[in-house]
């Protein structure tokens, strides 16, 4: 049901775990849905240096939260910005059509991490 | 890789006994039942041996059991023939909360289309009260359908004490027995059950088979009309080589029932006590001891998904079902789960083993190596883990 590169990021997720003091923290997703996604960004001039993620559910979810840190890591905020649920699960070369929407929140926690980034630069401003 | 099968709840293998005598009845004994000349004979006299072989298990007459494509059919035909024939009198259904969808979409279908339904919750452990049941009967009640061991949590129900009460309110009691047929006793009389549903491909038999025991005297109105086969209560063409190997499936089922109780409640409770006292945050679902069926082991694993668990035993070759959303199709969890109190973070996180006669000790023991690691690996990855990090650092 899963593709070969879905499996392979489940098996050996790129990225996994936590920056101390990172400058953007993004989660989405709830427990009671089964999926919990969160990201870690530490943020130099405009380029996210490193990324990192934890997630709680299913095969896709662990596979998308791990594609998406590969996707961004040396990317600019602007670059990070425009990548989308769909990019990901593409990337992965596809997700099963009941996966898309529940377990591909994996840019949208990326991206709410970016927000978390702009909401404390503003607050340090 | 060596694969470990721990999936007997969702089907069995073919005993290699059974499957060799099926194979006959395909090439060389491969009359219809219904004609007049020899081939017909044959066939049609094997069934009936069949009939007689299935009937032996649960205490009934052979002319009490209706050969169907499987539980579900059984499951149809038994309730939905039921409210028809009893439309006249009532239009109560009881049954409840933790049945298969087999029974508990078939009931809300026929809520939809008029009809009451009084749904009866459990306990934690995953049984019905008698008392609920007494409580829920009203003089329109037509039809108790209730399960008698549950599929995901492997709970025994109260079906003998059900049955008594829904004979002394005249009420027809259908039992799907899917799970416990073959596995533990069952008397359809001393148990006062007038409809039953039954399957072989649980029971090491083919798939595509089951039957619903029907008492003698409980009227049903057909769903399947035509041929007048199986006296009329199921038409079409008998499935013969899937019946003949479900008449031998029984038979075996009868002769090593006691003998492969009493060899998976060991290899039950060494898993089950393996997996409690190797990792932490686990909770055992359904009861432990005699309630429980002697094949089954259900645990929630703390802050960890269950097709994520799934996907990693596979990757062993271990085999085994889940409750999570994720692997029953829609966006809750297991609804057994939920019935018996636990909250949606818990129940996605529930694995089921579920043990067969061929299962050994060594493969027991290479779960309960296997498990805690694939635990440790995914909990690291959780979100939901951190607190428990946080927590055991603070501690030392």
């Amino acid at each position: 049901m899963y593709t070969e590169k879905v499996m392979d990021h489940f098996t050996n997720p790129r990225n996994v775990g936590e920056i101390e003091n990172a400058d953007g923290v993004g989660e989405v997703g709830n427990a009671k849905c089964g999926d919990i996604m969160r990201i870690y960004l530490d943020i130099e001039g405009d380029t996210i240096k490193d990324v990192k993620f934890k997630t709680f559910g299913c095969g896709a979810a662990v596979a998308t939260s791990s594609m998406v840190t590969e996707m961004v890591k040396g990317k600019t905020i602007d670059e990070a910005l425009v990548i989308s649920n769909a990019a990901v699960a593409e990337a992965l070369g596809g997700l099963p059509p009941a996966k898309m929407h529940c377990s591909n929140l994996a840019a949208d926690a990326l991206h709410a991490a970016i927000k978390d980034y702009h909401d404390k630069q503003q607050i340090k401003e | 890789m060596k694969r470990i099968y721990l999936d007997h709840s969702a089907t069995t293998p073919v005993d290699p006994e059974v499957a060799g005598l099926m194979m006959t009845y395909y090439t060389e004994k491969y009359g219809n039942p219904s004609s007049v000349h020899g081939f017909g004979r044959e066939a049609k006299q094997a069934l009936e041996e069949a009939r007689k072989q299935v009937a032996e298990l649960i205490g009934a007459t052979p002319q009490e059991v209706v050969f169907t494509s499987g539980g579900t059919e059984a499951d149809n035909i038994a309730i939905l023939g039921t409210v028809e024939a009893k439309r006249n009198k009532g239009k109560h259904i009881i049954t409840s909360c933790i049945e298969h969808h087999a029974v508990l979409e078939t009931c809300e279908y026929l809520e939809k289309n008029g009809f009451d339904l009084t749904i009866i919750p459990v306990d934690e452990e995953g049984i019905f009260s008698v008392e609920d049941v007494r409580k829920a009967i009203r003089p329109d009640t037509i039809l108790i359908s209730m399960m008698h061991a549950n599929n995901e949590v492997g709970s025994i129900q109260p079906i003998a004490e059900i049955g008594k009460l829904a004979k002394e309110h005249g009420i027809v009691f259908h039992v799907d027995a899917v799970q416990s047929f073959g596995k533990i006793p069952i008397q359809v009389n001393e148990m006062n059950i007038d409809l039953l549903t039954i399957s072989s491909h649980k029971i090491y038999g083919p798939k595509g088979v089951g039957a619903l025991y029907v008492r003698k005297g409980v009227r049903l109105i057909p769903l399947i009309h035509g041929g007048g086969q199986e006296k009329k209560r199921r038409s079409g063409t008998e499935n013969l080589p899937g019946i003949i190997g479900f008449g031998k499936a029984c038979e075996l089922a009868g002769q090593r029932m006691a003998e492969d109780a009493e060899y998976l409640k060991k290899l039950r409770d060494k898993l089950i006590n393996g997996i409690v006292e190797r990792i932490d945050y686990v909770k055992i679902n359904g009861p432990l001891g005699e309630k429980r069926l002697p094949n089954n082991v259900n645990v929630s694993i703390q802050f960890v998904e269950g097709e994520s668990l799934l996907l990693s035993l596979d990757m062993l070759g271990i085999a085994a079902s889940s409750g999570s959303a994720c692997t029953s199709g829609s966006l809750d969890p297991s609804h057994v789960l939920l019935a018996m109190g636990l909250i949606h973070e818990i129940a996605h996180g529930s694995l089921r083993f579920s043990l067969g006669r061929h299962n050994t000790e060594e493969e027991i023991d290479y779960v309960l190596e296997q498990l805690p690691k694939i635990v440790e690996r995914l909990r690291m990855m959780s979100p939901l883990y951190d607190q428990v990090l946080r927590e055991q650092k603070q501690a030392q």
